[in-house]
């Protein structure tokens, strides 16, 4: 399993590419599931200039930790990684990667989905935007 | 005899600051931190973490311990 928090962008399909050829042995995993999260330019109708991301060093990857390691058990994982950005992004950066591998699609498709919503719902980070008018933090997630 | 307060985005910028030490005398609940550090009521949406793990308001906490304060979570 791989989690990691990075303070720099990244390029989450050479991650995934560099992953797998690191930590799997691809004649066993039959599946690859990727979810990517993008920072977006625009909020409820703003124009969003720039974004900080806060987390809280320790627990957040406690955390995550935690919660990949559920998943991984519950859908009978070969192997998942998880990589988040925190500090400044501009719109375009990507902010998350969800990576799971299985034998089969069904587990990969349905633990991705799985890590993926309940790390926007649990794991502690938290967002503030720059606008054009000033800095507000995002109060809540989208529903999907 | 003290207990580590830590507060993050923006109930860190509410308090006025990241860390906080008070005295563990008289605090047995999270909601007797919060009173103490705080000074305000407490708020039902905020989110806890003792040690680095959620908790509740009412959970007891120890000396030593590190209970921090944050609002909902919005990553990914």
């Amino acid at each position: 399993m791989g989690i990691e928090i990075l303070e720099h962008a990244f390029d989450p399909w050479q991650a995934v590419a560099d992953y797998r050829s690191n930590h799997l042995a691809r004649s066993k995993s039959g599946a690859s599931a990727v979810f990517v999260g993008t920072m977006r330019d625009f909020n409820e109708g703003d124009d969003v200039q720039a974004m900080v991301l806060e987390h809280y060093p320790g627990m957040t990857e406690k955390h995550l930790q935690a919660l990949v390691n559920q998943s991984m058990s519950a859908h009978n994982l070969d192997d998942a990684l998880v990589i988040h950005r925190v500090g400044e992004l501009k719109p375009g950066e990507d902010i998350v990667l969800v990576a799971t591998f299985s034998a089969h699609r069904k587990a990969a498709f349905d633990a991705c989905r799985e890590i993926m919503e309940a790390l926007k719902s649990t794991a502690p980070f938290w967002k503030k935007e720059t606008l054009a008018s000033g800095e507000r933090w995002v109060e809540k997630n989208t529903a999907g | 005899m003290s207990i580590n307060v830590r507060f993050f985005a923006s109930l860190k910028e509410r308090i006025g600051s990241a860390t906080l030490e008070i005295d563990a005398q008289g605090i047995t609940t999270v909601r007797d931190v919060w009173t103490s550090a705080s000074g305000q009521e407490a708020d039902e949406e905020m989110l806890v973490a003792i040690n680095k793990e959620y908790a509740a308001l009412d959970r007891t906490v120890a000396d030593g311990d590190e209970v921090a304060f944050f609002p909902p979570v919005t990553g990914g």
